[in-house]
């Protein structure tokens, strides 16, 4: 008989507001094998662990009951205080009277009966409890970063600088990322590429760091601290080892339309090419969709014009397996598609464009040279109209419901740039409201207005009406005149809302990570983990966790490299003794929990059973415990009751369901 | 409940629209192509039902002058939709003085063989909940 002890919390008045705590701790004494009951007002407290210690000594307590919060919040914590008072942590059950209680119910007498049934729950679980002792697995001293922007950049260098090995996947020839195609940042108005392309070789120099560009994550398997990746090398066509980066095949490939992905589509490249000039690795890529040897078998000129012999047509796909600790995710956003925002006018003007192809055209190395010009007839325009929050903060079905964060700070810097290069040029800028908050960022937009001359009205654009003379009507509403405005333009650029980059969701599969409705990875506590996915061992960098700016940007990379070092740093981890067991008498050898099993966990065996004198060989599950991870699903499963989960086993849970509906 | 509130209640009720979702961004009245002959602007029907002043709401040209052409309605990226409550509030005058819609059966009988065809969609589209 177990001698179970049973502390009431009234978290303040989070739970004693709503649920009688006294009565709690009063009714648990009737409990069987309950000995002791107590309530105080904060059991996370020092003090209140303090008491929970006193009492496990002096009762001689076997097992303990916390009616608190979410297990998710302080289980660990009442498992160590359980463990300094010399029981075994597994022997520690919660009773959630707060979120799944006090929180949600607001007449204390039915709260307080509900809180006593959580309790005789928990009771009853605990007095099937076993010890368990948790096992330990090793640590691959090796990171994964998944994407290779400025946060995936950022991220490895911070990794390796700490002395360990760092490998980055990225999907494209280059890494450098969105960061890489923006002209200026903001509040300082650097060049986006004097800043960024310094640390992109730094990572390609680190000796610490391995790049795998053109790659992507095909598989992921194991656990925190041993995981195995698949990566997809997808065929160069050029051998990396040879090509010295010249150029020349880029310069008489006949092939030149395909458009360019670097100049978001605003104007061709070659097939066999590098996306921009400064990119690392400097060794081109064949597109097989657009290369004519491929797509004919004749042509071939690459080849020929190599000095280096590096082109290589038979090339193909290679897959690496590699072991990691931890990994980062880093995977970054694009802009929304318009489609669903014909009002714009967007698909029917060239001289609608997104915020990012106005950086390309604004950019030395993009489609214009630099030249601020309609892209439709290489004309000077006059007027240019800025439409801010498109996409963004909508609750209809066509846009994005947050606000993208950076789209006020760089339609300023666009404006400014615009008047500062061509003073005779006209901006307006069409605003819900300017949000601006950050280190000299409210500044930055005041100085478009005040010294820039940019003008700003409050109000949504309803319509842009292409005109037969190819000027661009713009029907605005200016709110704070209480007038509708017509307005021609010369060119219109929307600040497109972001998203995260669509891949992230196959990548979240792989690493069961989990992600939220608008597809940002979800962090482990919105405010305390922001940087950890509430799955062990996988952290998160950038945009794919949510809209942000580069600078914070580069603080997260920072955090969430401290986090994967704070993991790599370590030689052995605690697993998890809530493993799955399978009783090889009642197994019958059908395969099905090994199906199930999304560890790879289970495995058959052929063993010597002697079921009631009867010897015989038969063909049996058998648990990997170090891969197991307790999730349950084999136990669900098993059609013959042989599978059950140490620490949740199905008498356990099935005397739980009991004390509820006694 | 003062019948101020009670027809305020109401316009939400028959628009089906939660006028609290609005985030003020003007987009309808950018759109409204009968905005200079309105009085009280579509993004200003909001606040009239938040502020429960349905009575300037009632009185007001706008009413009579919202086309129902529902650009309004397609471009809000807040799912308030100024036309629905305009809509509404037509409905909350027309149901004052005790009349209601046709039922769709009693149609046919009334049917003009000259009546234009695209009146009586344009009709079905005002008028449809």
């Amino acid at each position: 008989m177990q001698r179970i002890g049973v502390f009431v919390c009234h978290c303040g008045s989070n739970i004693a507001a709503t649920v009688d705590v006294s009565k709690v701790a009063e009714m648990s004494l009737m409990e069987p094998g309950v000995v002791h009951a107590e309530d105080y007002q904060y059991m996370c407290s020092e003090a209140g662990q303090a008491k929970i210690a006193a009492a496990i000594k002096e009762k001689n307590l076997t097992g303990i009951v916390v009616c608190s919060c979410s297990p998710r919040m302080h289980e660990a914590t009442f498992r160590k205080a359980a463990e300094r008072a010399g029981l075994n942590p597994y022997m520690v059950e919660i009773a959630n009277i707060r979120e799944h209680c006090s929180w949600i119910h607001k007449d204390m007498e039915e709260a307080t009966k509900k809180a006593v049934i959580l309790m005789r729950a928990a009771v009853a679980k605990v007095n099937l409890n076993a010890p368990l002792q948790a096992g330990e697995s090793r640590v691959t001293k090796r990171a994964l970063v998944i994407g290779g922007g400025i946060a995936g950049i950022q991220t490895a260098l911070d990794i390796a600088d700490a002395g360990y090995e760092v490998d980055i996947v990225e999907k494209t020839p280059s890494i450098g990322g969105r960061m890489s195609q923006l002209d200026k940042t903001f509040p300082t108005l650097d060049c986006s590429a004097c800043i960024l392309t310094p640390k992109m070789v730094e990572a390609s120099a680190h000796e610490k760091i391995t790049i795998y560009t053109y790659s992507e994550v095909e598989k992921v398997s194991g656990f925190v601290g041993d995981f195995t990746v698949d990566i997809r090398k997808k065929a160069r066509s050029v051998d990396m080892n040879k090509c010295t980066g010249c150029g020349v095949c880029q310069e008489k490939c006949p092939s030149k339309k395909a458009p360019s992905e670097f100049n978001r589509g605003l104007n061709t490249r070659s097939a066999i090419y590098t996306p921009f000039a400064q990119a690392i690795p400097n060794v081109p890529v064949i597109d097989r969709e657009a290369c004519i040897k491929f797509k004919t078998g004749k042509c071939g000129i690459c080849s020929k014009v190599c000095q280096a012999g590096a082109v290589d047509y038979e090339q193909k796909d290679e897959i690496i397996s590699e072991k990691y600790g931890a990994i980062v995710v880093a995977t970054g956003f694009d802009t929304i598609n318009l489609d669903k925002y014909d009002e714009y006018a967007y698909s029917q003007s060239k001289d609608v464009i997104t915020s990012l192809e106005l950086e390309r055209v604004m950019n030395a190395a993009g489609p214009t040279h630099g030249h601020l010009e309609r892209l439709s007839d290489g004309k000077a325009p006059k007027e240019i109209v800025f439409i801010q929050c498109v996409g963004s903060r909508c609750s209809d079905d066509r846009g994005k419901p947050y606000c993208s964060k950076i789209c006020c700070m760089y339609t300023a810097k666009h404006a400014m740039l615009i008047r500062d290069k061509y003073p005779d040029v006209n901006v307006t800028v069409f605003y819900i409201d300017v949000r601006t908050p950050g280190k000299n960022f409210d500044e930055f937009y005041r100085r478009a207005v005040e010294q820039y001359g940019v003008n700003y009205i409050k109000g949504q654009v309803g319509k842009v009406i292409p005109q037969p003379d190819g000027k661009l009507l713009v029907q605005g509403s200016d709110l704070l005149d209480n007038r509708q405005i017509l307005k021609e333009a010369d060119m219109v650029v929307l600040a497109t809302a972001i998203e995260p980059n669509p891949d992230v969701r196959k990548i979240a599969t792989m690493l069961t990570a989990s992600i939220d409705t608008n597809n940002f990875l979800t962090e482990a506590h919105a405010k305390l983990r922001p940087v950890e996915s509430p799955t062990a061992g996988i952290f998160l960098s950038g945009v794919c966790q949510g809209p942000k700016d580069i600078p914070e940007t580069v603080a997260q990379a920072g955090a969430a490299a401290v986090k994967a070092i704070g993991l790599l740093a370590k030689d052995k981890l605690m697993t998890n003794p809530c493993t799955a067991q399978s009783d090889i008498l009642l197994c019958n050898g059908c395969s099905t929990c090994e199906n199930v099993c999304p560890y790879g966990a289970i495995t058959y065996e052929d063993k010597e059973v002697n079921d009631h004198g009867i010897r015989e060989t038969r063909r049996v599950a058998v648990v990997n415990n170090a891969l197991c991870q307790g999730c349950g699903a084999c136990t669900v499963a098993c059609p013959s009751g042989a599978m059950d989960l140490q620490g949740f086993s199905n008498r356990q849970i099935l005397a739980e369901v009991d004390a509820i509906c006694r | 409940m003062s019948s101020e509130k009670k027809q305020a209640e109401l316009i939400k009720e028959i628009s089906g629209v939660n006028p609290l979702k609005c985030m003020k961004c003007g987009k309808c009245s950018a759109s409204c192509p009968s905005y200079n002959e309105m009085d009280i602007k579509p993004h200003q029907f909001v606040s009239y039902v938040i502020n429960e002043d349905i009575e300037s709401l009632v009185n007001s040209k706008s009413l009579w002058k919202c086309l129902s052409c529902f650009a309004c309605v397609e471009r809000c990226p807040r799912d308030v939709k100024p036309g629905k409550l305009i809509d509404a509030a037509r409905q909350v005058v027309v149901r004052q003085k005790d009349q209601n819609y046709l039922l769709a059966d009693e149609i046919p009988e009334l049917l003009d063989p000259e009546l234009p065809q695209q009146l009586l969609v344009s009709a079905f589209r005002r008028y449809r909940r």
